[in-house]
């Protein structure tokens, strides 16, 4: 008698895609980050090393959670810091890519600059701004907007000059106006650069703010952290540490969830030529 | 009959597209590009011309002068005998690729020429949506372009080039990226919208036999600098059937153009 054809035969392939995708994506680096956590916690206790040489995993979490009022008001702080300052580059980083595409004098006179400036070194430039603006909110602001501001003209500007020349040839014998090809063509060919802009913006941003903070703050990560260095709690600088990359990968997530949510097509259409090259043909 | 032309009224009716000794010259840092060179055509209202020749003959310059993307060096281009500042109004240009906009669907796709003229979007949904079918696209009117095959796609470009309303089309290798089955079909299907909708066009290709099959008459242009060296008044009855590029007519005028174009036979 045949075998026969059992629910699980065919239920099967969707299960074992959704395991698959998981044991293939989510379980090597978190097996890989557990099996570090485990080393360092036996090398720190069984080594001999000082603890503020080498904290192991459950110090620094049992320092955390000791300081968990100050690290509260620190992490809000800081996250303001970002978020404001975020929020002020997109502002200009969009003015100025908009302005550098509508003008090629406008682009010519800032694009050098731009580049420029990121080779100024922020932890040089940073006292100065603490010396003009004081030890408050505003020069932390400041360093991250001037931080993030460049990743985010550039990559618009670039966006908005990548779009189609032909589709804009089409669309001028349609009798568009300039205001409608901007918006039917230029700005929705920009949004994709508009986001990888963002996303890089978004992980040097919570960094701005803590290196203000460390060059002359009175609340925040960065003072915490500077803090815990003077005093030499390594644990406490490695809960700094740890925390500020969180805020970086959630932000990161974050983003990357706005954008798949605005571009759909995008993603989309990636995923349909992923599957049409793989292959030989 | 739409197109049993009258001899009386034909011999005083103007033509709808009239080229008049037309030049044009590309000057680039490098090299000097003449592109064409005296062309001189005339396309009667509801005539479906074919414009054949080798790569870089000026076709697409042809095409791009005509709809006033670019102006030529010398001579004159007339619309219904009249010279327009702005021919773009009065013909509808189709590039070979389908440029649909990856970000909307295959409606609003469509709907652009309506959009930009100020109609508002559900009296241009209504309008596009009764006309899918005849495209053999309803049901994609919710479909991104990336879900179409490569004839859907030209399917809806040409939707969005009928949705100008204009009375003449401007086809550039529609069907240049076609796999050959899909290109015998789409050749079907543009004869018969033809027929319905009665514009004038001036459909460019670099296929003898669509040239043949498709047009009333197929002018010849020469490698660069593009000029007129042949022209064939197409001894093809209508409608056209695909079995007709097996009679020895067909055959007879393929060579004629062949010949034409300098291709040993």
């Amino acid at each position: 008698m045949p075998a026969e054809p059992s629910n699980t035969e065919i239920g099967y392939p969707r299960v074992k895609n959704h395991l698959s995708r998981f044991s293939n994506e989510i379980m090597p680096p978190v097996l890989l980050i557990g099996f570090v956590l485990f080393a360092w916690q036996i090398f720190a206790s069984r080594s001999g090393l000082s603890d503020f040489i080498l904290p192991s995993p459950s110090q620094i979490i049992r320092a955390g959670w000791e300081t968990r009022a100050l690290l509260a008001g620190s992490i809000a702080i800081t996250m303001l810091e970002t978020i404001l300052g975020l929020a002020i580059a997109i502002v200009f980083g969009l003015l100025i890519a908009g302005a550098m595409d509508l003008s090629p004098v406008v682009r010519r006179a800032f694009y050098p600059i731009l580049v420029a400036s990121q080779t100024v070194q922020i932890l040089a430039i940073a006292p100065l701004f603490i010396i003009w603006f004081g030890f408050g909110l505003l020069p932390k602001v400041i360093i991250v907007v001037l931080i993030c501001f460049f990743p985010l003209a550039v990559s618009t500007a670039d966006g908005l000059a990548s779009a189609d020349a032909d589709l804009v040839a089409l669309l001028i014998t349609m009798g568009a106006k300039r205001g409608q090809i901007w918006r039917m063509v230029r700005l929705p060919s920009a949004l994709p650069s508009f986001f990888s802009g963002l996303r890089i913006a978004v992980t040097y941003s919570v960094v701005g703010a803590t290196i203000g903070e460390w060059v002359g703050g009175s609340a925040g990560l960065g003072l915490y952290m500077l803090r815990s260095k003077n005093a030499l709690a390594t644990d406490q600088v490695f809960v700094a540490i740890a925390i500020t990359t969180g805020i970086s990968i959630g932000l990161f997530l974050l983003i990357t969830l706005i954008e798949r949510a605005m571009l759909p097509w995008y993603y989309a259409a990636r995923r349909a030529e992923q599957w049409e090259q793989a292959g030989i043909y | 009959m739409m197109f049993e032309t009258n001899p009386a009224q034909s011999a005083v009716s103007v033509p709808k597209v009239e080229l008049r000794d037309i030049s044009k010259t590309f000057s680039g840092d490098v090299e000097t590009v003449r592109a064409l060179t005296n062309i001189s055509l005339s396309v009667a209202a509801g005539e479906f011309i074919t414009l054949i020749g080798p790569s870089g003959s000026g076709k697409s310059t042809l095409l791009n002068l005509i709809v006033g993307l670019s102006e030529p060096d010398s001579g004159e281009i007339n619309i219904d005998g009249e010279k327009y500042d702005r021919r773009a109004d009065k013909v509808a240009y189709m590039p070979q690729r389908d440029l649909l906009m990856p970000w909307r669907t295959i409606l609003e796709n469509v709907i652009i020429p309506l959009q930009l003229k100020g109609i508002p979007d559900a009296q241009a949904h209504t309008q596009a949506t009764e006309l899918l079918p005849l495209f053999g696209l309803g049901g994609f009117a919710s479909a991104l372009p990336f879900h179409l095959s490569g004839g859907m796609r030209q399917r809806a470009a040409f939707l969005r080039t009928i949705l100008m309303e204009r009375e003449i089309l401007l086809l550039d290798e529609p069907f240049g990226a076609l796999d050959a089955l899909t290109r015998r079909e789409l050749q079907d299907w543009l004869l018969e919208l033809w027929r319905r909708f009665q514009q004038t066009v001036i459909f460019i290709t670099h296929d003898v036999e669509e040239a043949l099959y498709l047009g009333d008459r197929v002018i010849v242009l020469s490698p660069r600098p593009g000029k007129i060296i042949h022209t064939l008044e197409v001894a093809l009855p209508r409608p056209r059937r695909q079995g007709m590029i097996a009679l020895p007519d067909f055959g007879r005028q393929v060579t004629e153009l062949l010949d034409a174009l300098g291709v040993a036979i």
